[in-house]
Formats: C-alpha cells, structure tokens, sequence
C-alpha cells in the first residue's frame, strides 16, 4: 500500500482531548507543518495557554512550557529575552489572550518581542463550559449571555489583529480561518508569514484563527463551521493588517 | 574580595546580584526600591546581559518564570503591593521546580500603605502567599554588606534546589550608606543550559516539558510528596541563624533583619545595667531556626519578639518555645521603625525595670 496522507511527525501519537469536529486539532497540525517545513522544530519552545488547548504540549512535540492563565507572551519574553537562538510561540485561546491575558499580549506586541502567537477565536471560554468571551458576538448566547450578549451590559467584541496593527512593534498581523480547504490553505501561508517574521528577528507576529466552537454553540462540527462562515467572519474579517518590508 | 566601597544599600544589592551572576532581571517600578532596578538598567546592557521593563509585576514574574524554564540566573525586585501580584507566578514556579531570586524591600501595608520600611510580609513570604502547599527559601539580611554577600547564596540555593529565594529586606537597608567588600565575580563563562530547560530540543534524546499541571489528583499527589521531599532537605540542612551575646544569656530577644541590627544596640545597653539578654536572629526565615529556640528555651526566662509588624514572626517563635517559657511581644506598625530605647524600655517592663 502506498502512504498518501499522514499526521506530521511532529505530532505525537497521542488521542487529543478535544471534542468531534474541534478545529484545534487543524491548528496543531498546521503549525506542526510549518515548523517542519521551516525547519524549526528543535529549536521550538511552545508556551501553552490555559484553556482547552493546555494539554497542548502532548499532541504537538516540541520543548514546551505550560503559562498561568493569559501570560503566555510574557513568559515568552522570559525565553526568548535570554535564548534568542530559540523559537518561542505562545497557543492561546480568546479567553486568554483576549481578556485575562490583553496587557501581557498588547506589550509584548509594543516592545516587538520576537515571538509569533497563534491566536485560537472561538467565541466563547471552551474550556470552563462556554461563557462569554471578548470575541463573543452581539446577540450571541452563552453559559454567562443567556439573553444573548448585550452591548449595554457586556460592550462589544474585540477585534485583536486590528488593535495590534496600530502599534509599531508588530512585524505581521493576520486573521485567517479554518472552516474551508481554501482557507486553511491560506492559514498555513499566514502562519508561515508569521513564523518568518520571528526566524528574521522582524519583530512581534500573531494569526489570530477563526475556529469554532460545535459543543458549546450546541451544533454539529458542519453547522458549526458554517456559523463561523456566516456570522463570525463578517465581524471577523479575514485579512493581513500589518505586513512589514522582509516577512514573507 | 576588594576593596571596601561605599555604596547605598539599594544599589549594593544590586551590583552584588550581578557579581553572583544575575544574567537577566525583570521588574516594575516601586518604591522604595527604585534605585535597584535602574541600577540594574544601567548595568546590565554594560555586561550584555537582559535588563527588561515589564508592563506590570504580573508579567514581570511571568517573565522571570519563563526565563527561570531555560536555567538563566534570573532576579526580580519589588515591594510589598508588586510583590502581591507576583503571587500566582510564585505558586506556578514552586510547582515547576525552576530557580529564581526575588528580593521584596517591605514597605507598610495593608493596601496602598505607605512607602516607609516594614516587616509585614513575613507570612506572605515565608508560609507560601499564593495558593497550594509550598514554600520558597527566605533570607534575611540585616546589615547591607549581609545582603550583597547573602545574594551569591541565594542563586547558589536557587539552582541547588531549583527553588525561589526570596531576599526579605526593607526601605531602610536600601536607603543606608555603608562600606561593602563584594566576594569575586561568579564565573558566569562557565554556566551550561542545564538539561532540564526548554530551549528547543537541540540535540537532545528527550523534549522537556515544564508544567504544574497534573490533571489525575494521584499523580498531582505524588507530584506535591517531591515537593514536600525538597522542603524537609531544606529544612534539615539550611537553616542559617546569627545568636548574639547568648552564652550567658538569661533573656533572650528575637529579631530579624532591620529590627534584629536595633535590637543589638538594645542588647548592649542592657548589659550596661548588667541585664544578661542576648538574641537569636534567623538568617532563613524560611526554614525557621526552631532547633535553636528549643535548645535555648530552658536556659533563658522569656522570649521577647521585635519585629516591625503586629506579630507574625512571633508565631513560629511560640512553636520553638512551645509552651514552656513566656513569650513577649513588642511591635511597631505601618511603616514606623522602633529605636533601640523603645525596645529596651518595652523589654525592661517585662522583666519589673
Ligand atoms: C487565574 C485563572 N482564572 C480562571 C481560570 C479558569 N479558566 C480556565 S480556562 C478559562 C477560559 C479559557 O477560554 P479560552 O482562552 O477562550 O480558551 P478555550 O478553552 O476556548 O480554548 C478559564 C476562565 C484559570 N484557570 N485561572
């Protein structure tokens, strides 16, 4: 039998945790991919977020570090402020970056630290049962919004890559999304670029990926990823915001 | 060792950390320390090592935490508010087994407080401060040429135990002008990335993984039996004390840091009067010398415990003395530093004067 499709050495022959139809395991194996591809694997060190991904350091095999709650980038800037030669990236949720994690993430942005975050948008907290999250759409229900989230009450969603774009320490800021081949083709590419801005010394890089959510939006992993189509991506657009000279 | 140099306590501290070989330091600004990490500021892209300003002392530790995963000699330094937010990071790095030194320059609390010396930390140091079942070995200077020789001891107890050591000192010790002799410089060319760190996996068989999360509460268990391991060496064979003028003693006066050195003056003015007190001064605060404090407990009357809070080092004092000698308390709150009369006249009550 001839092999024509297999999981990238990089990945560990572990079962993940996560449910049917998540697409963190696409984003594992998309960076898994493209560390391979660049030839980074042994110099990686991951700073694994908390969240549904913290068992991420069994699935993607590489160094890793396990952050509190939201302070990935800056225990990232620990690492690689002492280990430049190392690639350090951090794998956080919007819970934690987004919220309990933004100061630690806008600074590390502002000082241009030379690490890439890989931004995982799910619209809600997966890990604690899906309340609300900074990315949560207006009107959308969860555990913490049962009337839907209301901008009286809970204000408005954030929009990461676009806030990031306005500082001058990113060198490549991206949204991209897993909810089609074409898209996670495109994907890959951004992280790629992202991944390149830090092997260049450029300056600080993050994808934000719109990802889904089918067990706490209450839907089947097809539903789930036409939601993301229809109503994530209009308020989430996909697209470069910052893309400085070199990074390719 | 050179020779003596006149230096500011705030300072002294920090030169002393790079001589002991501080590869990279992290911090927030706060006062009453800021003179340390400007020094650092000034010094460290001369030796081209890491000097970085964080956004708060949260991400601070955090950095400080990351650095710690790669085996960097890696300090931090605040005050009692910064250090209160430090408080996650240190749980996370206890549960981690990495080293790093922290110094804390006490100021008065609770809150905002005020920005005079203080001792009121003692228990956030020395019984944990963040959540779970840990420890962090506490060293107590008194004297500013104490505190630049106790900074080699703390990276060398860090890296021994691959632990955090917390250095507990006061707006005072920063602010004093003293004479300090620094030992020679570490030998910092000859430090490896232990094989333990996550730096990549380089050439390395095995990846490192570096994590306090243990889902299965049996293994999370066993994984807080080594950490209690680690604690009973500690406690067995690092214990540090200074007794002053005890041989004949039949009072004896607990102190440490900035009120043990006002205390010494107390002493020597009771052994004018020809009252015979002499104290015991804990070095590690974390483990506590309460080996000492039993074996002096028949041959003294009471225990008379100075500290500039309202009685937290008093508690382990009590646990040493264990019921069989009076325990006497005198303390100064909020940021306010006794004299040595004061605490002789407070002591002289105790004994009828
Ligand atoms: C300091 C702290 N606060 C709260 C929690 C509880 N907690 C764990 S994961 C999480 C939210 C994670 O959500 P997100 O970052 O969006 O990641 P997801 O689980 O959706 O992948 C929270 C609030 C915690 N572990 N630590």
């Amino acid at each position: 039998m001839k092999l024509i499709y297999k999981a990238p050495d990089t990945m560990t022959e572990k079962d993940t945790t996560y449910c049917p139809g998540c697409p963190h395991g696409i984003a594992h194996r998309l960076i898994s991919e493209s560390l391979e591809e660049m030839n980074l694997v042994k110099k990686t060190v991951i700073v694994w977020p908390v969240g549904c991904s913290v068992f991420g350091y069994y699935f993607i095999g590489t160094d890793a570090v396990e952050a509190a709650h939201g302070r990935a980038c800056a225990m990232a800037t620990g690492i690689k402020r002492v280990h430049p030669e190392s690639f350090v990236m951090t794998y956080q949720g919007d819970g934690d970056l987004a919220s309990i994690g933004i100061a630690e993430t806008v600074h590390a942005a502002a000082r241009g630290e030379k690490i890439t975050t890989i931004f995982i948008n799910n619209g809600n907290y997966g890990m604690t049962g899906g309340q609300m999250a900074p990315t949560t759409l207006i009107g959308q229900v969860t555990t913490t919004t049962p009337y839907g989230r209301k901008p009286e009450a809970n204000g408005f969603p954030m929009h990461v890559p676009e806030m990031l774009a306005t500082l001058d320490g990113p060198a490549y800021v991206a949204r991209a999304a897993l909810d089609s081949p074409q898209h996670i083709i495109q994907a890959k590419k951004f992280i790629q670029k992202a991944f390149s801005a830090q092997a260049k010394r450029l300056g600080f890089s993050i994808v934000e990926l719109v990802s889904t959510c089918p067990t706490n939006w209450k839907m089947t992993p097809v539903e789930s990823m036409e939601r993301a189509r229809k109503e994530v991506l209009p308020v989430f657009p996909i697209g470069e915001f910052r893309v400085i000279k070199g990074v390719e | 060792m050179g020779e003596k140099i006149l230096m500011k306590g705030s300072e002294a501290i920090a030169e002393a950390a790079i001589r002991a070989g501080a590869m990279a330091f992290y911090g927030y600004p706060i006062t009453p320390q800021n003179e340390t990490p400007e020094y650092f500021s000034r010094r460290m892209p001369e030796l081209g090592r890491t000097y970085l300003q964080a956004e708060s002392e949260v991400a601070a530790i955090n950095m400080v935490y990351g650095a710690a995963c790669t085996g960097t000699r890696v300090i931090t330094t605040s005050s009692s508010p910064g250090i209160s937010l430090m408080q996650e990071g240190f749980s996370y790095i206890a549960n981690s087994d990495v080293p790093c030194v922290v110094v804390n320059a006490m100021r008065g609390g609770p809150g905002l407080g005020d920005i005079a010396p203080a001792q009121a930390d003692y228990f956030q140091a020395t019984k944990g401060g963040g959540h779970g079942d840990y420890h962090s070995i506490v060293l107590a200077p008194h004297t500013v040429q104490e505190q630049c020789d106790m900074m080699y001891d703390a990276f060398d107890l860090a890296d021994k135990y691959r632990i955090m050591v917390v250095v507990l000192v006061d707006g005072l010790l920063g602010q004093m002008m003293e004479p300090v002799e620094f030992k020679d410089w570490a030998d910092v060319k000859s430090y490896k990335t232990p094989d333990w760190a996550t730096v990549g996996q380089g050439e390395r068989s095995n990846r490192n993984i570096i994590t306090s999360l243990e889902i299965l509460p049996e293994d999370l268990e066993k994984m807080n039996l080594k950490l209690q391991e680690k604690y009973r060496t500690i406690e067995e064979i690092e214990v540090r004390f200074e007794e002053y003028k005890m041989d004949d003693a039949e009072y004896v006066i607990t102190a440490f840091g900035t009120t043990a050195r006002i205390a010494k003056t107390s002493v020597n003015m009771a052994r004018k009067e020809g009252i015979r007190v002499g104290i015991i001064r804990p070095i590690t605060l974390y483990p506590f010398p309460y080996a000492v404090i039993e074996k002096r407990v028949n041959q003294v009357k009471f225990f008379f415990d100075v500290e500039m809070n309202a009685g937290q080092m008093l508690e382990d004092v009590r646990l040493g003395v264990n019921g069989k000698k009076p325990v006497y308390f005198y303390g100064r709150l909020g940021g306010m530093v006794p004299t040595a009369e004061e605490i002789y006249t407070a002591f002289k009550k105790q004994i009828g004067g």
